[in-house]
């Protein structure tokens, strides 16, 4: 149940939206799917869906193309969060679990199990509008897995939530993907991405610029980080070669080296020059990757 | 296609479900009963007295043949003879002793005229009943001193025998007209209220739908085209209950009331002549109304993203029906003028004007037939073009709502 998207381009009028994207997404693996603003995600995701038609090249998911035949294998959440705010929760939740082949009595068993997890089993009855937007938001997410999707699709799934929700809804994700979901996840947020996601693409301006799986980009990426807390000076480090970075912090400085070779130089310069509390190498961030490859829109 | 039904049902169980459908259907219901019990509560609030006159009849001999006509007419209201003067008379009305006071007297030529003095003269039921009986009176004096007796009276007063006589065999005799007529006025009115009351109720439907932005999820699970129709037809099952249910309780009330009619319910609205195949088009151009419409509505649904510009997008809607309800209005009387011919012929004026052709002329079948082609035609491309729009509408979020828009919904649908 592999998810292949071929060459795909998405124009509107002038305006190319996603421009020759390949990508492949192994069955039950967490996906992420980075980018700016506007980097072309959500018009994936409705391409992916079939909401939206592809100008070229192809989209399969089990070698079948996606459409209302095979709809009811699929779970979504929107990045545009929506529900009838006059319906109550459950009425919701079994009208969208109905539309996806459930039966009525399986919709309100797997649902009461569902608020049970997220700890608000007192809502089953509640209308949606008397909701707060973070509790609304479960419910929006409930309504995406509520049939046990084989591919979910989760546009921005921890915005606006606060951190004790965020964990709630990553141990969900996780359990989802130990039953076998495959799952395409786009977030902003680059340490969501980091601790769920074995495999990932940064998405600029409609093309990918980085994609595989988090170790290899990592390794690719190739620069490292390396960490000097001191009590002295550090910013001769700055002419060394190799170094490519150089931040002063409060407690000393952060370096970015191209090879990890460079850091056994930044060692021997700080011999005998004072006391050095933390000497630390450390693999690139999501956060460094990111910038570095999606920031280059911004200049 | 089950997913079609969820869709239907869903979609008319939460109308139902409503309060505000519960409380327009007993509003209606009481308008119903009550309008049936009219006569009994109009009589219910003027029982209270009967209505008494006194009459100064200066001429002596007028009096006691009004008091006869006047009391026949109008069984609550009596004639007094009244014994003094004008002014003490005047006083008694004002004291409401009496309701009125009529004064007559000889007037030029020795023909009776009269005034007519009440508190308010307002309600002008009882002056004009009086008025009328005293004409009379006048009119049998009047030819009485000319020398004419009563049989040449009768003689000129006689109509005048006056028959309309259709040549054509299979054209409408003069009582089928009027029944038809009877006929094609329900259906205008029913279907000028179901396009605007139903095709509102789907717009705004959809346009909660698309501002609620569940829309996204709703298309990802079933297609447009299955969720729009079945929008229409939940809609259109939702009007046939509550329609279903003001005919049930109307005849259930017109029922109790059969002894005060003659002749059966249908009978009461002149429908006891019209034929079946009138009948059978009249259903079957309802229907086909209420189908071009409703999913012209639906399309126009799919391309607000606020449910405030709903109202706004549905006026050409609404003037396109009021035009043809207007047209049909003027076709009643000339339903041959070629102005009706033509237009009847035009998809969004077809359910009145052709069904309005059909019900009042002898037209060839080929003509109906023709115009329901040209309608399904209208529908099915209009369902097409709805599809489209609906599906690119529905992930178009802007402020206006204009041609542009519309254009940028068929294109974010377009097939590549």
């Amino acid at each position: 149940m592999t998810l292949k998207i071929s060459n795909v381009t998405k124009r509107f009028g002038d305006f190319t939206a996603v421009n020759n994207l390949s990508l492949e997404i192994p069955e039950g693996q967490i996906f992420g799917f980075l980018g700016a603003n506007g980097a072309g995600k959500t018009t994936t995701f409705r391409m992916i869906l079939g909401l939206l038609d592809i100008t070229e090249g192809s989209i399969d998911w089990d070698g079948k193309k996606i459409n209302y035949s095979n709809s009811d294998a699929i779970g979504y959440l929107p990045e545009e969060r929506g529900l009838y705010p006059k319906l109550t929760v459950k009425d919701q939740i079994i009208y969208l679990g109905r539309l996806r082949g459930m039966q009525k009595n399986e919709i309100v068993a797997e649902l009461k199990s569902w608020l049970e997890k997220f700890r608000v089993p007192a809502y089953l009855d509640k209308k949606i509008e008397e909701l707060s937007k973070g509790n609304q938001q479960k419910i929006q997410f409930i309504s995406a897995v509520i049939h046990r999707p084989k591919l979910l699709i989760l546009d921005e799934p921890f915005s606006g939530l606060d951190p004790v929700n965020v964990e709630m809804l990553k141990q969900a994700v996780v359990d989802l993907k130990s039953q076998g979901t495959s799952i395409v996840f786009s977030s902003h947020r680059m340490e969501h991405v980091e601790e769920l996601c074995e495999y990932l693409c940064i998405m600029q301006h409609g093309s990918p610029v980085v994609h595989g799986s988090l170790k290899e980009i990592k390794r690719a990426f190739g620069k490292k980080n390396v960490f000097i807390h001191a009590d002295f000076d550090l910013s001769f480090l700055k002419d060394l070669v190799g170094v490519v970075d150089y931040k002063a912090t409060t407690e000393g400085c952060e370096l970015q080296i191209n090879d990890e070779a460079v850091s056994q130089d930044v060692l021997t310069a700080l011999h005998d020059r004072g006391f050095v509390r933390r000497f630390a190498l450390e693999e690139p961030s999501l956060n460094d990757i990111f910038i570095e490859k999606a920031g280059a829109s911004y200049e | 296609m089950s997913k079609f039904w969820i869709v239907l049902s869903h979609t008319y169980m939460t109308r139902f479900k409503t309060k505000s459908f519960l409380i327009t259907n007993i509003i209606a219901l009481l308008v119903i009963v009550g309008l049936a019990n009219i006569n009994s509560i109009i009589d219910l609030f003027d029982s209270e007295k009967d209505r008494q006159v006194a009459v100064l009849d200066e001429t002596g001999d007028i009096f006691a043949p009004l008091k006869e006509s006047v009391e026949n007419t109008a069984s609550d209201v009596t004639l007094e003879q009244y014994e003094g003067t004008a002014e003490e008379a005047k006083q008694a009305v004002e004291e409401e002793e009496y309701e009125a006071f009529l004064s007559i007297s000889y007037g030029e030529q020795n023909l009776p005229q009269a005034s007519y003095y009440a508190n308010q003269i307002a309600s002008s039921e009882l002056s004009n009943t009086l008025e009328q009986q005293l004409q009379q009176i006048k009119v049998a004096m009047a030819t009485n001193n000319a020398g004419i007796d009563q049989s040449q009276l009768e003689e000129i007063y006689q109509p005048v025998a006056f028959e309309a006589v259709a040549l054509k065999e299979s054209a409408k005799t003069e009582e089928e007209l009027s029944e038809a007529r009877g006929l094609v006025y329900i259906i205008l009115f029913l279907l000028y209220i179901s396009v605007i009351t139903y095709g509102n109720m789907i717009a705004m439907d959809i346009a909660n739908e698309k501002t609620s932005r569940v829309m996204e999820i709703l298309i990802s699970s079933a297609s447009p085209v299955s969720q729009m129709f079945a929008k229409i037809l939940g809609i259109a099952l939702l009007g046939l209950t509550q329609v279903g249910l003001f005919i049930v309780v109307g005849y259930i009330v017109l029922q109790q009331k059969q002894s005060e009619m003659t002749g059966g319910v249908f009978e009461y609205f002149g429908l006891s002549g019209v034929t079946a195949s009138t009948f059978i088009y009249g259903i079957v151009f309802f229907v086909l109304g209420y189908l071009l419409y409703a999913t012209l509505a639906a399309m126009l649904g799919s391309l607000v993203s606020r449910i405030e510009d709903v109202q706004q997008l549905m006026m050409p809607m609404i003037f396109l029906v009021m035009i043809a309800f207007f047209i049909a209005m003027f076709g009643l009387n000339m339903p041959e003028s070629s102005f009706v011919t033509v237009t009847s012929y035009i998809p969004f004026f077809t359910p009145m004007l052709m069904f309005l052709r059909v019900g009042m002329l002898d037209i060839p079948a080929w003509e109906v037939a023709l115009s329901i082609v040209i309608m399904l035609a209208s529908i099915a491309l209009l369902a097409a073009l709805g599809a489209r729009v609906y599906r690119g509408g529905v992930l178009m979020y802007g402020k206006a709502s204009s041609l542009k828009d519309f254009k940028k919904a068929l294109q974010l649908s377009k097939k590549s």
